[in-house]
């Protein structure tokens, strides 16, 4: 290789990427997941993204529910955090916990988009509306426990994302329901702690505490047989009484007005289970996300309940096919090696000589036959060049860390069929850009 | 040890000399962990001799994270040393869990023997830890303000403390506390506040009792000098501006704010000429970026357009940052920055990590 010549050989023969070699293997397999077939067949009717917090899951179930109604279906999406400024592209100026119609949508295939965020204190407090005489649910909504329940209990945001997309289904008005779910450390507390939350409401624990509030002398009598005194003794010593006494009243004022928290549960919990609902389970290629995705997806699998595939978000590919090795060999060549040195000395020879010459008059400087770039130009174009190589080669690094990582993933999870969404350089907060980054993939 | 003299020799003077409670939230993938983990390397360094630093580093989500950062046995409720640093300095880590933390409680102060049972039995310590609002932030944030105010010649009878599995009063020396520092891998940067301000949590519901005391003496190891809340982010929107809320949020409630530790932080690999072009797509000449990679026989015109898209997509990422970064500094709080480590986290990238928070003053 002598001069400024191309060897285009030199390209071909430097490029063997034995990265994409490695991952061949593992990727041949993999089934790819149709999401058009998914969001197009009328039998789908609740789409659930789930997965760790920090994956991209709101971003993945907007972009879902866009393209899903741009192929003309008619599709509400439940976000739980948007971004600010993807809630305004979407509508969503107000949380005042109804679905709104996005506008700028293409309708063009029949299909509208509503989205809604979920606000689980009014999700909360309309539920006690519903179901309780207005005197009554005045009494639960100041009672200072039911406050705290229904704005910091860990488990209430996961309890009333399932109780509103009950709500959604049983409305009926649309034939697609995408749902984002909470952004908990792990994926599974959307599945539990509805449960969790349900079972206590309607536990055993709460039955003794409301004991003494409903049949007055009881408690004095269940002591000589369950230790009801002492539990409720304990609490109070713990809690201080007055605590206990307004968990007593919350708890008394809840009973009569619906039996059956965790019954309301459980039957959003087989809503989940039934044929028309598709879990995705979202995770970016890390080993934190991914190891979440194969809890959660164990356990949709122990659960019957039906997963559409990996949504694999934030991957990062090399575009060129030149390993990270040759790419930083080709870099050290460039800054530190005889080019470099050529120049550097031809740039101290010839001081301004060249500087006249815009890079215009030095264009295709590799096929010789145009004037040659000045000394100075051709150094920038090499730092320009080795910086550049250098950047790939941590692309092909990362790209080849990653793909370790989902592979390990996809065999463990055999069969399992996976999208994969490119990391993308800038946040997405408007309409094109959800639509945008699915079309790259889907 | 030349290197960490060279390393101590580029020390920048630390920033929060008096804090002993480094409590560490960022949003979720922002890599909380990691940072927390690193930040404890950063503080157990610098000893005269082996032993004489000593940090915990407690987590509270009860995910094992920390177990997995440092690759050891899964983390217990016991405190157990899980890292040396080069000059050897000691990293404990503890995995702090609500209901144990409230049956010792409950032993220590009522000796409750057959209630405590009863109590499990009819779910009422589920309820208290899991269900019962504050409550459980109360028992983690007690639990940790313990370790804080742990005087080192103290005995724990009682305390089930009794396993440390080493003998701190040989070493105890000069020492006064137990630990020189606490690291806290708190919850997310959405939760903090209220998770931190126990104080008002519980007021609304326990007005006096046990509780109250509790909270009241957390509150006043939380509101001190002696804490920091130190924000991990990305330079990207949503945790940015999560960062910026938790800031005002943690003012508002009167809590000690720390400094904002940004993490993965991209090197710019461009000039700043180069980048407003490269930001443009097809902004780089083409003939140039051609001519700068013939002399390695790379000038491929596939080539020059993947580096040219690459630069581009580089270039943005630069300018997005550069945009974040400057929204941070409305915090007007101390802003480090980590370096993406592209090859994943191990203890060699731990250890570089916490070379550059102790450079940059953050330990």
């Amino acid at each position: 290789m002598s001069g400024g010549r191309v060897n285009r050989d030199g390209v071909n023969q430097g490029s063997v990427n034995q990265d994409s070699a490695d991952a061949a293997g593992a990727e041949d397999t993999v089934k790819h997941l149709d999401l058009d077939g998914l969001l197009d067949s009328p039998e789908t009717r609740i789409v659930v993204c789930c997965g760790s917090g920090g994956v991209g899951k709101t971003t993945t179930a907007a972009a879902f529910a866009l393209r899903a109604a741009e192929r003309g279906r008619d599709v509400v999406v439940l976000t739980i955090d948007p971004a600010r400024r993807l809630a305004q592209s979407l509508g969503l100026t107000e949380l005042d916990n109804t679905p709104r119609e996005v506008a700028g949508i293409d309708r063009s295939k029949g299909g509208r988009l509503h989205a809604m965020m979920l606000d689980m204190k009014r999700t909360f407090d309309e539920i006690v509306l519903d179901h309780a005489d207005p005197q009554r649910a005045e009494q639960i909504l100041a009672n200072p426990f039911y406050q705290s329940l229904s704005a910091s209990f860990a488990g209430t945001q996961e309890y009333m994302a399932m109780e509103k997309l009950g709500q959604l289904r049983s409305r009926g008005e649309w034939d697609l329901i995408v749902v984002d779910t909470p952004p908990s450390r792990s994926a599974l507390d959307f599945l539990d702690a509805p449960e969790r939350l349900g079972s206590f409401l309607d536990g055993r624990l709460i039955r003794i505490l409301s004991a003494p509030a409903k049949v007055g002398g009881m408690g004095a009598f269940k002591l000589l047989t369950g230790g009801v005194g002492l539990v409720t003794g304990a609490l109070g010593k713990i809690l201080g009484s007055n605590l206990l006494g307004e968990v007593q009243s919350f708890v008394a004022a809840l009973d009569t007005m619906f039996g059956g928290f965790r019954e309301r549960a459980e039957r959003t919990y087989q809503l989940l289970q039934t044929e028309g609902t598709a879990f995705v389970v979202v995770a970016a290629p890390e080993p934190d996300a991914l190891r979440e995705a194969s809890y959660f997806t164990r356990r949709l699998a122990t659960d019957k309940m039906p997963l559409a595939g990996l949504v694999l978000n934030r991957v990062h590919r090399p575009q060129a096919d030149i390993t990270a090795e040759r790419a930083l060999a080709a870099a050290e060549e460039l800054t530190n090696g005889k080019a470099a040195k050529r120049a550097a000395r031809k740039s101290g020879n010839g001081a301004g000589a060249g500087a006249g010459n815009g890079a215009a008059n030095g264009r295709a400087a590799g096929n010789g036959a145009e004037p040659p770039l000045s000394a100075q130009e051709e150094a920038q174009a090499a730092q320009l060049a080795a910086a550049l190589l250098r950047l790939h080669a941590e692309r092909v690094v990362q790209s080849r860390r990653e793909r370790r990582l989902t592979g390990r993933f996809l065999a463990s999870h055999p069969g399992i069929a996976m999208l994969e969404l490119p990391a993308q350089a800038e946040d997405i907060h408007d309409l094109d850009g959800l639509r945008e980054i699915i079309a790259r993939s889907a | 040890m030349p290197v960490t003299n060279a390393a101590e020799a580029r020390r920048a003077k630390p920033d929060w000399p008096a804090v002993r409670l480094h409590v560490v939230t960022g949003k979720g993938g922002t890599g909380k962990t990691t940072v927390a983990g690193a930040l404890a390397l950063a503080l157990a360094a610098g000893g005269k001799r082996p032993g004489d630093r000593r940090v915990l580093l407690v987590e509270v989500e009860g995910r094992q994270g920390l177990a997995q950062l440092f690759d050891a046995e899964p983390v217990a409720y016991e405190e157990r040393r899980v890292a040396v640093t080069p000059d050897g300095g000691e990293v404990w880590a503890q995995s702090l869990d609500a209901e144990q933390a409230l049956l010792e409680y409950l032993d220590m102060f009522y000796k409750l023997g057959p209630a405590a049972r009863a109590l499990r039995r009819f779910g009422a310590i589920d309820f208290a830890t899991t269900i019962a609002p504050g409550i459980r932030d109360v028992l983690l944030t007690g639990k940790t303000c313990e370790a804080v105010r742990r005087r080192a010649s103290h005995t724990h009878s009682g305390h089930g403390h009794g396993s440390h599995g080493h003998d701190r009063s040989q070493q105890a020396g000069d020492r006064v506390f137990d630990y020189d520092a606490v690291v806290m891998d708190a919850p997310p940067t959405g939760r903090i506040t209220r998770f931190l301000n126990v104080n008002s949590e519980v007021s609304g519901l326990a007005r006096v009792g046990p509780i109250r005391n509790q909270a009241d003496a957390v509150m006043r190891v939380l509101t001190s000098a002696q804490t920091a809340v130190h924000f991990v982010t990305l330079l990207e929107e949503m945790p940015v501006q999560e960062t910026l809320d938790g800031f005002a949020e943690l003012r508002e409630a009167g809590l000690p704010a720390g400094g904002v530790i940004v993490n993965q932080a991209r090197p710019v690999v461009l000039p700043e000429d180069r980048l407003k072009k490269a930001a443009q797509p097809g902004g780089l000449d083409p003939a140039e970026l051609e001519a700068g990679l013939a002399p390695v026989g790379l000038a491929d015109p596939e080539v020059v357009e993947a580096l040219s898209e690459l630069a581009t997509e580089h270039a943005q990422r630069v300018l997005l940052e550069a945009g974040q970064r400057e929204e941070l500094s409305a915090t007007e709080a101390p802003i480090y920055e980590l370096p993406l480590l592209t090859d994943g986290v191990d203890r060699v990238g731990l250890d570089q990590l916490a070379g550059q928070l102790r450079r940059q003053g953050a330990a």
